[in-house]
Order: structure tokens, then C-alpha cells, then sequence
């Protein structure tokens, strides 16, 4: 609760919002202890008198009445009637929400075919229908608000019930002996309550409009009691010569309402767990690159080469140093592995190179990424934009998620290949075609107009490989392209991937988790533990001699088929954060061969040959890292 | 012999296209017919792909779906009402996402406690001294209680999890995927404490995957789905060194090993059946090597071949 | 497609059904009867006897509805006592004057709305972003009935750049361009809120569908940014923008009664506040099912509209 109004208070429209609805509220509930004149009184003798006149601070109305007490008194009715509207429609629609939501099906249909009818109405129809039944009056304009707006709170809380309800952990409290009753009360009703709050928060101030408007109409509150829209609408015939009585009760309802936006824009801010963390920014077209330090120099090796790359991540005060540094480089016609567990800065790396990081929060510090020679960190975009996708193509994770699901596949190849160069759409049909066919897709003339959520996930991530070869690169960079199929299709997708790379003499970089598939496709490994390379060799040398006491470990733990049943040797405790890295060696902690001076300072990246490792006392012979 | 478990041609059918009133459009198999027995004290492992059906057997066998047909025994005794509740002092559930298996509004002693209170109704100190215990057995620090989920990394939470479901004192445990969601060095200390339980508990495990080689690493016996029927099932050290369906076959083939050369061991680019439409006859016939025309027409039944049971006319290394 | 369009249409049926319901339910409500109202409170009883047997208002109540449905389907909405006039025809010829109306402020508010979101999107938390979110800010908070009066005061008494109230002038031809200057501050008025709230959904939408996945594939593959955000990233935001345009309609044909009121418009809006006032049931009951059944049918060509965008819906 108190982090909640402290995030409030941090935001600062929201803040001013607070203070200019806490003053009105604050005067509203005062008004009948201030000393103002009565509102209903009429002395038709002073009729319109100006504001800031003597005895009327802000003028008198048609009738003569003092406006500065209609004005509070209007006020006062207004929040009362927006507020209690506001509360009775959150209430019954959170509770038809809830109800349809949770228990779904037939009980569901039902209620929800009954809402959509009532919002099958432009709501004021209905409004206006409920008062033409009830009778004109302030009361009856409260009911036909709160009523037309139940369908909207209804569905919204509906959604998120359906959401919550198939989460499981009400399957665990099912499993725990709850009832529906008191899974519903304890374990829906808290994750709901926030978007019911939410809900509120954000409508409130539509209901005050509402209600004044059916004032405005003559259908709300009746003479001579007044409410701000009753005051406009009675004020309205005489706006031409008399413009204050009309100002002074519209400017407060914009003040009302608009203090309330202010501060309900807060309350979602601050409640939404997803804008807390900053992930709805939008990232933008290249990463932002802020390199402090020297450019190194190019070194000449490879056709892609990383030096000492550095990109982190900046949210709030806290930076998270993803890459802490890292350098390779891939040959053409050679595979590189990049081989580590969640969080180790595998993809962040790989995303670096064409500065596809996100940003916000990404940015890239430091070192450089050359191809050809060439620096790209902190390229223009036009010549970035040039050189993804025809020097440099990627191939990501989940093919569902990274295809365009509104175009069909072959258009999402065409336009692959027009971003770097005109051709015709037949033209481009046709060499789409001879895309999917090179991916080995069974009927390609059929497939090319399928949309992607028309094929299965292994013939998805097939079109993913075409789109990166669509304009014959020389580098692609796979993203743990296998890690959302199946076994079966994984194999597949692995041996096209390396047939490509021979027949095409591609380089490729592959990011992976999985030792099998480093094993099988790549020439190289680099293994990434918190950010920094501990350990880079070929691979062969690196599975049979590793060296490095993580590597080592890391494939003991993973069961390998035919094994048979068998206890792991697990490694104690888990990865460091990258915003909190301890000095020194980051698997010092887990290591059982540290010792003091691992931790006292950085450790280099060391070794012989084409075998490197970040270790003070590495592993240097097979028996050695086996036991 | 009372086993564990005991499932008798347990299937389900879901409607396609509900209507208000009246029956749907069309419904979709997505567990067909199946028998399976689990003894006291032993783990079954079962693997599949995605689509094979694998959750929704696990989701019936703990009552939070109804079964179609068939029976579901439990230490000898039926339980067919889709009671989650009933099944709740039975058997448990560890799920796959350790997170959102979590209420995030709630702190760990509240989520430790609903069992206890709802299966057990134990009073304040019972409770307090059984969650000690339990927290004890998973090696988690008596402070966590006091906290919220969203405080805990994955292996964490799912070792709280884990407690939560040992909690119930059921003596039988579904585990969906448990590791599948964590990093592969967190992995291994589950799996073990996972063992670890298994011996101190005596209790029986359903191990679900799609990672053959953990599969292979807990199980004492593995059953392997495709299409939502069990194609084979055998002692774990022999189902993928020797697999006898040829679908078994593929799986092993296609996991990568360190040490084996890279190969497609299917040949055609194939999908799964249609489960609108499901082929008459082996579902696996369309991508088997082997098939032959009575493979088209009639399925399969599971068949005793050695020590193994599957499902195939023409099993691999059979002729 | 043809097939869809059929579907949706025969699924309008049971929802005009229930609309009819609902309205004749709610007018049953109504205290006390409805001949007194008209006749007024010195009518005698006989009278007042009379005229609810001409009504049929003497026989139950599931007859009563079953002869008001029969009859508007053959197109007769009962005669308007107040006006003494055919309530379809009173309703049609009012109905237009809002169509022109809430049109217009439709098309702006669509246009204006999904382009200020999208520009508030593309340049988060930059100058344009700011200065769109304040604007809508203001756009949702103003009463749309207090806007329309302070843009009389400022454009038509001040300044005199356009007709005070009214659709056609007085004296003086009927053609566009009177219509275009009587329409024009009422439209803009009217399409202010809707107007901020298409943006503050498009922002949203698009801010959301900016950070998944096939955004990064579309640069990753060199595409420029401007296709990007315009292509790829609003496409998809259009599918949740879409409904909110559905529901928007409503919200404009419902702020055009109060517009109606300040400029005077002849439309039906305030058509049905003049016939509560003086309890005018048949032509409140007879406007209020017109004009939901003509909101159903929009809502019909909405959906159409989503389906063509969006090949996951099965059509």
C-alpha cells in the first residue's frame, strides 16, 4: 500500500491531480458549515450581477441567486451522485464480471449474451429510456447512469476473471479442497480487486459527466435544486449576454473531471504491474548507444567480430550490465555456438550486433562490433536499416511470435526482399516461392498465401529461415531457433540449418542452451556465464577438456539420453543478478575450487591456443573435470 | 496388488464449437482410451510431444477435468466425480509454471496453509509445526514464508510448489513438466530434491516431459504418447536405448546427443493428424517408415513385446 | 465471406428481438398510466378509459407487446400524440439531420484519433507525445455540452465566423456550403471526447504491439521504420482499435443529444428529450428501437470490417 502511493506521489500529474480533487472534495463536504448565502434564494432585483461584485463573489444567476453557493452546493451533488453511480456500477458489474468469468460456460453465455445486448444500445438511449420510465429527477438520472455503465464494467472484469481463472494456481487451490465460493473470495477476488479499482478510477469522472449531462437535458436534478449540469442547462439561454453563469459551472466540472483523469491515469500507473517495470515503453528502431571509453581497433578477424562488447540495460536507477564485455568473431562458412542459462546475455549479445536490443531500457556502452571491418555500434540508422537483413539476418525463438500475424507469409518474404531492393510482385512471388522450396516447405505455391497461424510451428520457423535467406547474407544469427519445438521437429530445422551454411558458405552464429545441439552444429563454442565469456574454444575441445569449473559442471548436470536413471550432479545456488555481479570471478560463489584470489580482483580471459578461459585455476586435464 | 494408480480406458472429448443449447459442432479426442497402472513407490515417466495429450491425462487424474470415460483408481480406491478435492489428500499436482502456479496476492504461508486447513482443518499450531517440517524436507528457509511469490526465483518457487503439494500428504505426485520451466543448472538440484522426497516420503510420481533424457534420468518405467494414445511403455533403461514403435524410434533418433553426427531421421516434412479429422487406423502411420496398409485400417492395441508393451503390428527389430 | 456476413446478420435477430424487449419492459415501468400523462390531470375517467382502450393498454401485457411488435414490423410505429404525426416518420426525418451530425464526428474522430495515437505512440514521452496526451487529457475531461456553448460564445457571437445553432439557415438556399458551416462546430464538438478516447486506445494499442516480437523480425529484415509503425505495428493495433470504433459510435450518437440541444440541430436526440419531457411513450419507444436497431447494424458492418483485417477469425 504505501510503495502504491508512493509511486502515486512520484507521479507528478497524478499528484496535482490529488491535490486539486482533494481541495474541492475537501470545500464539498465543508459547504453547509461556510458561511455562503443560501442557494435557492431568489432576488430577482439583482439579477446577472457580475462577478467579483460586492456580496456575490462570483455573480448571481437569472434568478438572482448567489452562484458562489450554487456553485458549491452544485458541487457537492455532483460528486455525491458521479461517485455513487461509479461505485454501484463497479460493484454489480465486478460481480456479473466475476461470475460469468469463473465459472464459464453455459452460465457464462448467458450473461454475457445479456450484456451484450444492453451495450447493443448507444447508452444514452438507455438512460434516456429509464428516466423517460422512472420520471425526471436526480435520483433516477443516478440509477440510469450506474445502469448503463454496469456492461462495461461487466465485461472488462469478465476478461480478467477468464485470465485469473485459468491460472493455475486456482487449479492448486481446487487441489487444495477450496469451494468455487472460496476460490472466488480469496484467490480471484485479490488479483481482480486492483483492475476493478483501475476501472473506477478511470470512469469516475465519465459518470460525473454523464450525469451532468443528463442534468444539462432537464432529466436530472430539478429546480430548485441544482447540480453543475443543471446550472448549465438552466444558464444556457442567457450564455450570450451573460456568460459567467455558464463559465463558472462548466469550468468547474472540467476541473472536477479533469483532476480526477489526472490522478485515476495515476492510480493505473501506479497499480499496473507492467507499466511499474517500465515494459511499456516502446523500443525504438536501434539501440541507443552511449560508449564512454576508447573504439577499439580492429583486429582483422573474421568477417563479424565483437570487441569487448558492452550493453546493459538501464531501469530506474538500476543498470543491469547484460554484456559485460565480449569478444568473437565468426569466419565464413564457420558456425559459432553461444551456449548459456537464462540471463547469461546470450541473446542480448546477439541482438547488439544490428542493435535490435530494446531501448528503452537497452543501451550499448561500449567496445565495438565490426563487419568487414566496418564499426556498426553507433552507425546511422539508414545505414543500419541497409545492412540488416542482407549482410546480417536473424532467426529468433518462437516462430508465432516473430512472424507478422495479419500477412501472409509469402507477402512477409516479398517485403524482405523490397527492403533492399525494388522487384516486381510477380517477380517477388516467384522467388518467394523459391524461398520456401529451398526450406524444404512441402507445395510452396500453396503455402506462400497461408497466414502463419495456418501452419504448424515447424513450418513456421522454416519461414523464418527463408525470410533470413531472402537476401543471401553472409551472416545469421539464430536465436535459440529450436527451443519452442518439438524434439522431432528440432532435428529437422538443425540439419536444413547446417546443410544451408555448407551449400551457401553461411556463417552462422547460434545461441543455445542446449549442449546436444552445440555438439551437433557448431564448429566453435563460446560458453556466457553473468554476462562475460568464461570459456571459448572448438567445440570438441571444449566437451572433451573443459576447462573452465562452470563448463564443466553445466554439462554434468544435464542428463543426457541413455544414461539411464541416475542422480545429477547439481550445481549449488543460482546465477549472480547482472545489476548486483560481486568483483571478481561471477561463479565464485558456486565454485567449489574458489579460492580468496577469485574473488579479489577481475579475472582475465586466459588460456592457449584457441582455447580461452576466464579462470584463475582451470581444469587441465579431462579426469580432472569429471570428478 | 493395489497400485497407485490405476486408469481404465480413461479418455477425454472435448466439444469443438459450443452452441447455448443443443450439442456442439464437432469434438476433438484428445486423450483416446488408455489403461495404465502405476505401483507403490515407482516413477512413471510420460513423454510426448506438444498436442499428444499428456496435460489434459495429468488434468483428469487430479479431478480438475472429467474424464469421458473410463475409471480412475487411486490406492485401490475409484474416484471418478472430477472432486478435486476428494482427490486433493490422494494425489497432487506440481505444475509446470512455478510462477503463476503461485498466487501473487498471497504470501507462502497463506498458500502453505490451504491445504492444511481446507483437506486436514488443522488448528493454527498443527499447522504452523507441519508447514516447519515440510519446509525443512525442501530445504526452504522458514522466513520465505512471510513473503510474496514474485520475491522468489524460479527454482525457488517451485520448490515452494513442491511443498505446497506434499502439504496435502497425498502419497502420489503429478508432476507436469517441472523443470522445463527452470535454467538447466537449477534443473538438476529439483530433479534431485524431487528423488530425494521420493525415498524420505515413499511417495509415487507421474513424471510428465517432453525431455527425453530427464525423463530417462527419474523414471523407473516411461510410457510414450502420440495423439493421445500410449504407443509404448517399458522399463526406462530400455525404451529409447532399444525402442520398439517406430515412433519411439524417431524420438530417440531425433534428440541431440553429444558424440552423434547431425541427422534428420525423418526424411519427409510431416505434421501431426488433424484432430478434427483424426486418420483411421495408427495415428503414426502417415510418417512411419514401416506402415503398411493394415496399419492404415485398423489401430493398434498395446501388445507385450519382451518387457515392454507397444502398440504397433510391425514393431522395430520384431521380424 | 458472404457466409459470415449472412451469420452475423441472423445473429442481429435475437439482439433486436431483445432490444424490443427491453424497451417495451422499461416503458411498462412507467407509474401510473400513460393516458392521464397525455390527456393530463383534469381528464375525465371516462376519457381517460377511452383512450387506454385505443391504446390496448387494457389488455395484459405480453399482448400489449406482441401487437406493438406486430405492428412496427409492418412499419408502424404509432401515432405521436404530442406532435400528431406517424412516429417512423417523425423518427426517420429526425434521425437523418443526426446521421449528417454524428457522421461527420465519426469520421473525425476515427481519422484524428488513430492518427494522433499512433504519432503519441511513435514518439513516446517526446514533445508531440506530451502535447497529444494533454490535449486529449483536456478533450475527456470538458463537458461536450459546455464546449459546444463556449464555442458559440467565441466563433458565432464573437467572432462570427459560423452560424449560431440550426442545420440550414432560416432564409437562404439549402446547399453544402450552409450545411458545411452550420455542421462544422457542432461536429467538432462533438468529436472531441470520442476523439481522445481513439487516441488514448490507439497510443495504447500501438505502445503494446510495438514491443512484440514480429516488430523486431520486421526491422531485423531491414525494413524502415516508417513502414514499421504504419504498416506492420498499426495493422495489428487496428484489431483492438477496431471494437473501440464499434463502441465509440454509440458514444457519439449519445453525446450528439446534448449537442443537438446547444445548437439546436433537429435531430432525433433531441427529438427524444422533447418527448420524455412531455411523456410522449410512443415516439420515446419508437426512437429509442430505431436508432439501437441502426447501431446494431453498424456494429454488424464493424465486425465485417474485423474479419477482413483479421484472418484468425473464423469467418
Amino acid at each position: 500500500m504505501s510503495a502504491f502511493l508512493k509511486l502515486l506521489a512520484r507521479n507528478r500529474l497524478a499528484l496535482a491531480g490529488g491535490v486539486v480533487l482533494s481541495v474541492v472534495v475537501l470545500l464539498a463536504i465543508i459547504t453547509p458549515l461556510l458561511p455562503l448565502a443560501d442557494p435557492n434564494v431568489t432576488n430577482t432585483a439583482a439579477r446577472f450581477t457580475k462577478p467579483f461584485s460586492e456580496g456575490a463573489l462570483l455573480g448571481t444567476d437569472h434568478l438572482g441567486r448567489d452562484l458562489l453557493s450554487r456553485l458549491m452546493w452544485g458541487t457537492r451533488l455532483s460528486l455525491a451522485v458521479g461517485f455513487a453511480a461509479a461505485v454501484v456500477a463497479a460493484t454489480l458489474g465486478a460481480a456479473i464480471g466475476i461470475i460469468a468469468g469463473y465459472y464459464g460456460g453455459r452460465t457464462d453465455n448467458l450473461i454475457m449474451r445479456g450484456v451484450d445486448l444492453l451495450m447493443a444500445f448507444p447508452y444514452i438511449l438507455l438512460a434516456l429510456a429509464i428516466v423517460a420510465a422512472l420520471g425526471p429527477g436526480l435520483f433516477n438520472a443516478l440509477i440510469a447512469v450506474a445502469a448503463v455503465n454496469v456492461p462495461f464494467f461487466a465485461r472488462n472484469i469478465r476478461g480478467i476473471t477468464v485470465g485469473i481463472a485459468h491460472k493455475e494456481f486456482v487449479d492448486a487451490a481446487k487441489l487444495a479442497g477450496l469451494t468455487h465460493r472460496q476460490i472466488i473470495l480469496k484467490e480471484i477476488l485479490p488479483n481482480v480487486v486492483p483492475v476493478i479499482v483501475i476501472a473506477m478510477s478511470t470512469t469516475i469522472g465519465w459518470m460525473i459527466l454523464e450525469t451532468a449531462g443528463l442534468s444539462f437535458l432537464g432529466l436530472g436534478s430539478q429546480p430548485p435544486q441544482a447540480d453543475l449540469g443543471s446550472m448549465l442547462g438552466e444558464a444556457r439561454s442567457a450564455m450570450i449576454a451573460n456568460p459567467h453563469t455558464s463559465v463558472v459551472p462548466g469550468v468547474m466540472i472540467l476541473i472536477i473531471v479533469m483532476s480526477i483523469n489526472l490522478l485515476g491515469d495515476g492510480v493505473r500507473d501506479a497499480l499496473d504491474p507492467r507499466l511499474k517495470s517500465g515494459a511499456l515503453s516502446r523500443p525504438m528502431a536501434a539501440t541507443r548507444v552511449e560508449r564512454s571509453g576508447d573504439i577499439p581497433e580492429t583486429e582483422g578477424k573474421g568477417l563479424l567480430e565483437l570487441q569487448n562488447l558492452q550493453t546493459q540495460f538501464h531501469v530506474g536507477n538500476r543498470i543491469y550490465k547484460a554484456v559485460g564485455g565480449v569478444s568473437l568473431n565468426v569466419e565464413k562458412g564457420e558456425c559459432l555456438g553461444i551456449i548459456g542459462e537464462s540471463g547469461s546475455g546470450k541473446s542480448v549479445t546477439a541482438l547488439s550486433v544490428m542493435g535490435l536490443v530494446a531501448s528503452p531500457p537497452g543501451v550499448i556502452t561500449g567496445g565495438a562490433v565490426r563487419y568487414e571491418g566496418e564499426d556498426l555500434v553507433g552507425a546511422p540508422y539508414g545505414r543500419l536499416r541497409d545492412m540488416r537483413g542482407r549482410n546480417v539476418a536473424y532467426i529468433f525463438q518462437d516462430p508465432l511470435a516473430t512472424l507478422h500475424p495479419l500477412y501472409r507469409v509469402g507477402d512477409q518474404l516479398i517485403e524482405a526482399i523490397r527492403a533492399h531492393r525494388p522487384i516486381s510482385e510477380a517477380e517477388g512471388r516467384t522467388k518467394a516461392i523459391e524461398l520456401l522450396k529451398s526450406v524444404r516447405i512441402p507445395n510452396p505455391e500453396k503455402r506462400v498465401s497461408d497466414y502463419p497461424h495456418e501452419m504448424s510451428g515447424g513450418m513456421r520457423q522454416r519461414v523464418g529461415i527463408a525470410m533470413a535467406l531472402a537476401n543471401d547474407p553472409d551472416v545469421i544469427i539464430a536465436d535459440e531457433p529450436t527451443t519452442a519445438l518439438d524434439v522431432t521437429v528440432q532435428a529437422q530445422i538443425l540439419s536444413l540449418l547446417d546443410e544451408l551454411r555448407r551449400s551457401r558458405g553461411l556463417a552462422i552464429v547460434f545461441i543455445t542452451h542446449d549442449f546436444g545441439v552445440v555438439a551437433q552444429l557448431c564448429d566453435r563454442v563460446a560458453v556466457m556465464y553473468g554476462g562475460r565469456i568464461v570459456e571459448e574454444g572448438p567445440t570438441t575441445d571444449i566437451l572433451d577438456r573443459p576447462a573452465h569449473p562452470y563448463t564443466a559442471r553445466l554439462m554434468a548436470c544435464v542428463p543426457e539420453l541413455g544414461g539411464g536413471k541416475r542422480r545429477l550432479e547439481a550445481i549449488p545456488g543460482l546465477p549472480p543478478a547482472v545489476d548486483r555481479l560481486p568483483q571478481g570471478c561471477a561463479f565464485a560463489a558456486r565454485c567449489d575450487r574458489v579460492q580468496e584470489s577469485c574473488q579479489a580482483a577481475d579475472v582475465p580471459l586466459g588460456g592457449e591456443g584457441l582455447h580461452a578461459v576466464r579462470c584463475l585455476f582451470p581444469f587441465t586435464s579431462p579426469q580432472e573435470a569429471a570428478e | 496388488m493395489t497400485y497407485a494408480l490405476k486408469l481404465t480406458d480413461l479418455s477425454k472429448t472435448f466439444p469443438v464449437g459450443r452452441r447455448l443449447f443443443g450439442k456442439p459442432k464437432a469434438s476433438v479426442k484428445a486423450v483416446q482410451p488408455l489403461s495404465l497402472t502405476v505401483a507403490k513407490g515407482e516413477t512413471l515417466g510420460i513423454v510426448g510431444e506438444s498436442g499428444c495429450g499428456k496435460s489434459t491425462l495429468a488434468r483428469m487424474l487430479v479431478g480438475l477435468l472429467e474424464p469421458t470415460t473410463g475409471e480412475i483408481e487411486i490406492d485401490g480406491e475409484a474416484l471418478d466425480n472430477a472432486d478435486p478435492a476428494a482427490f486433493g489428500k490422494r494425489i497432487q499436482y506440481v505444475f509446470q509454471d512455478p510462477i503463476s502456479s503461485l498466487n501473487p496476492r498471497r504470501t507462502i504461508r497463506q498458500i502453505m496453509e490451504s491445504p492444511l486447513i481446507h483437506l486436514h482443518g488443522m488448528d493454527k499450531a498443527a499447522r504452523d509445526k507441519r508447514i516447519k517440517e515440510i519446509f525443512d524436507s525442501v530445504n526452504l528457509r522458514h522466513e520465505f514464508l512471510d513473503r510474496y511469490p514474485h520475491e522468489f526465483s524460479g527454482g525457488q518457487a517451485q520448490r515452494i510448489g513442491i511443498a505446497r503439494a506434499l502439504a496435502a500428504e497425498a502419497k502420489t505426485l503429478i508432476l507436469d513438466e517441472p523443470v522445463s520451466a527452470l535454467d538447466v543448472s537449477v534443473q538438476a538440484q529439483v530433479l534431485n530434491l524431487l528423488a530425494d522426497l521420493k525415498t524420505e516420503l515413499d511417495l509415487t510420481y507421474l513424471f510428465i516431459s517432453h525431455d527425453l533424457a530427464v525423463v530417462e534420468a527419474v523414471s523407473d518405467r516411461i510410457a510414450v504418447l502420440y495423439f493421445g494414445s500410449v504407443v509404448e511403455v517399458g522399463p526406462a533403461e530400455e525404451v529409447f536405448a532399444n525402442p520398439r514403435h517406430p515412433y519411439t524410434r524417431l524420438l530417440a533418433e531425433s534428440a541431440p546427443v553429444v558424440g552423434r553426427a547431425l541427422s534428420a531421421p525423418e526424411a519427409k516434412e510431416s505434421e501431426l493428424p488433424d484432430p478434427l479429422n483424426p486418420p483411421s487406423g495408427c495415428a503414426f502411420a502417415a510418417r512411419c517408415p514401416n506402415a503398411q496398409a493394415k496399419c492404415r485400417e485398423m489401430a493398434p492395441e498395446l501388445t507385450d513385446h519382451g518387457a515392454a508393451q507397444v502398440a504397433c503390428f510391425f514393431p522395430v527389430g520384431a521380424d | 465471406m458472404t457466409g459470415y456476413i449472412l451469420k452475423r446478420l441472423l445473429s442481429a435477430i435475437p439482439v433486436l428481438f431483445g432490444i424490443t424487449v427491453i424497451v417495451f419492459l422499461i416503458m411498462a415501468l412507467i407509474p401510473g398510466d400513460p393516458a392521464t400523462a397525455i390527456l393530463g390531470s383534469y381528464a375525465t375517467p371516462e376519457n381517460v378509459e377511452k383512450l387506454n382502450r385505443d391504446l390496448g393498454l387494457d389488455k395484459p401485457l405480453v399482448t400489449q407487446y406482441v401487437i406493438w411488435l406486430g405492428n412496427m414490423l409492418t412499419g408502424d410505429f404509432g401515432t405521436s400524440f404530442a406532435l400528431n404525426r406517424p412516429v417512423l416518420d417523425e423518427v426517420l426525418e429526425r434521425f437523418n439531420a443526426t446521421l449528417v451530425l454524428a457522421g461527420t464526428a465519426f469520421v473525425l474522430c476515427s481519422v484524428l484519433g488513430i492518427a494522433a495515437g499512433v504519432i503519441s505512440a511513435s514518439r513516446q514521452y517526446g514533445f508531440a507525445d506530451k502535447a497529444i496526451t494533454f490535449s486529449v487529457l483536456i478533450g475527456i475531461s470538458i463537458p461536450s455540452f459546455f464546449l459546444g456553448m463556449m464555442m458559440i460564445l467565441v466563433f458565432s457571437v464573437n467572432l462570427r465566423w459560423f452560424p449560431v445553432s440550426g442545420m440550414w439557415p432560416i432564409y437562404g438556399d439549402r446547399d453544402l456550403p450552409a450545411l458545411i458551416s452550420h455542421l462544422t462546430m457542432p461536429a467538432l464538438a462533438l468529436a472531441v471526447v470520442a476523439t481522445g478516447v481513439v487516441a488514448r486506445l490507439s497510443r495504447s494499442a500501438m505502445l503494446e504491439v510495438l514491443r512484440q516480437d514480429f516488430i523486431r523480425t520486421a526491422r531485423a529484415k531491414g525494413v524502415h521504420e516508417r513502414r514499421v509503425i504504419w504498416r506492420h505495428a498499426l495493422k495489428v493495433a487496428m484489431v483492438s482499435i477496431i471494437p473501440v470504433l464499434g463502441i465509440q459510435a454509440g458514444f457519439v450518437l449519445s453525446g450528439a443529444v446534448y449537442i443537438e440541444m446547444v445548437f439546436q440541430w433537429p435531430g432525433v436526440g433531441r427529438m427524444l428529450v422533447d418527448a420524455i419531457l412531455k411523456r410522449d411513450i410512443l415516439l420515446v419507444q419508437g426512437g429509442v428501437v430505431f436508432v439501437a436497431a441502426c447501431y446494431v447494424f453498424f456494429n454488424i458492418v464493424v465486425d465485417v470490417l474485423q474479419s477482413l483485417l483479421d484472418p484468425r477469425i473464423k469467418t
